[in-house]
């Protein structure tokens, strides 16, 4: 049987939804939820890199390497705050992350 | 055809395990070390689509640094990790019943989306491969008609840099920092003193 985009994009959407499912499996763990949020981000380029070979356009790839970019800043930052919060607090549960609570 | 098939279905399902056992696996360690592997995978699916550059880049950007990164805070970080395991189960159902409605909606989406008759002439086509490489032909275009986009996302990593150590440095009252204008005021006649010492006395 021909592999053909939908093959791809059945596969992006399976991943996308356990990102998803993980973010609501591991409320309490940020480091497991920031993970979650890569495999998200990894479904969604594959969506893209499916998609620009199929319509046999380069720009697809192009924006791929874009959110590739931001994913690295992305993950860098937040576990920058999460070394800083750990440092500050002592902890990293999602639920005692409530200091800017109005 | 049979042996592209086979290669797709193996890297598909070996990268859905993979993404299984990345949200389930009880130790973190254990989590990134698969969400390297579904890094692997996902590049393997890449280069199967004829994308051999973001293939690569992919595991230099993820394996070499976004995941090592994650490694480096899961061992630094002394937390408790069972602890926040707990509710695991509690959240199974609701996360279930969400990740279902969300994949029916994707399934839905896919199902009912057609490739558009007319379609339109691609922006910039893929030339064939056994003319212009594929990392050749992304450097084409992404030099030339998105170069200011390009500029924008170094900036961004420039930022995230920026940020990351300035969020994370800091000093101790005991460090020892130094002090250049100290070092260039720094005088021969005021540190080095010349003794006449006599023969057998000592000074």
């Amino acid at each position: 049987m021909e592999i053909g985009i939908g093959h791809y994009l059945t596969v992006a959407a399976i991943l996308f939804t356990l990102g998803v499912f993980g973010i609501f499996l591991n409320r309490k763990n940020v480091i497991t939820i920031l993970m979650s949020i890569e495999l998200m981000l990894l479904a969604v380029n594959i969506n893209f890199v499916a998609f620009s070979v199929y319509l046999n356009d380069l720009v697809g790839q192009v924006f791929s390497m874009f959110i590739l970019t931001v994913a690295a800043a992305e993950s860098a930052i937040g576990l920058a705050i999460l070394v800083v919060y750990h440092r500050n607090r002592g902890s990293i549960a999602v639920e005692d992350i409530n200091m800017m609570k109005g | 055809m049979m042996v592209e098939s086979l290669v797709f279905y193996l890297f598909a399902t070996a990268l859905l395990v993979a993404g299984v056992m990345v949200i389930s696996a009880r130790n973190p360690v254990h989590s990134v070390l698969f969400l390297i592997l579904a890094f692997f995978l996902g590049a393997g699916l890449f280069v199967l689509l004829g994308a051999e550059f973001l293939a690569m880049t992919l595991v230099i950007v993820y394996v070499g640094a976004v995941a090592v990164l994650f490694l480096f805070v899961v061992m630094m970080l002394d937390v408790s990790f069972a602890q926040m395991r707990q509710g695991f189960l509690r959240y199974l159902p609701v996360g279930g019943l969400i990740g279902l409605v969300l994949l029916a909606e994707l399934v839905l989406v896919m199902s009912h989306w057609a490739k558009p008759v007319a379609l339109a002439k691609p922006d910039s086509p893929i030339p064939p491969v056994d003319q212009v490489a594929n990392a050749h032909a992304l450097g084409h275009v992404l030099y030339t008609q998105y170069v200011y986009l390009f500029q924008a996302s170094g900036l961004i990593l420039l930022i995230a840099m920026v940020g990351a150590i300035v969020l994370t440095l800091r000093s101790h009252a005991h460090t020892r920092h130094q002090n250049i204008s100290d070092q260039i005021n720094r005088r021969a006649e005021d540190v080095v003193a010349i003794r006449q010492v006599k023969t057998g006395e000592g000074i």
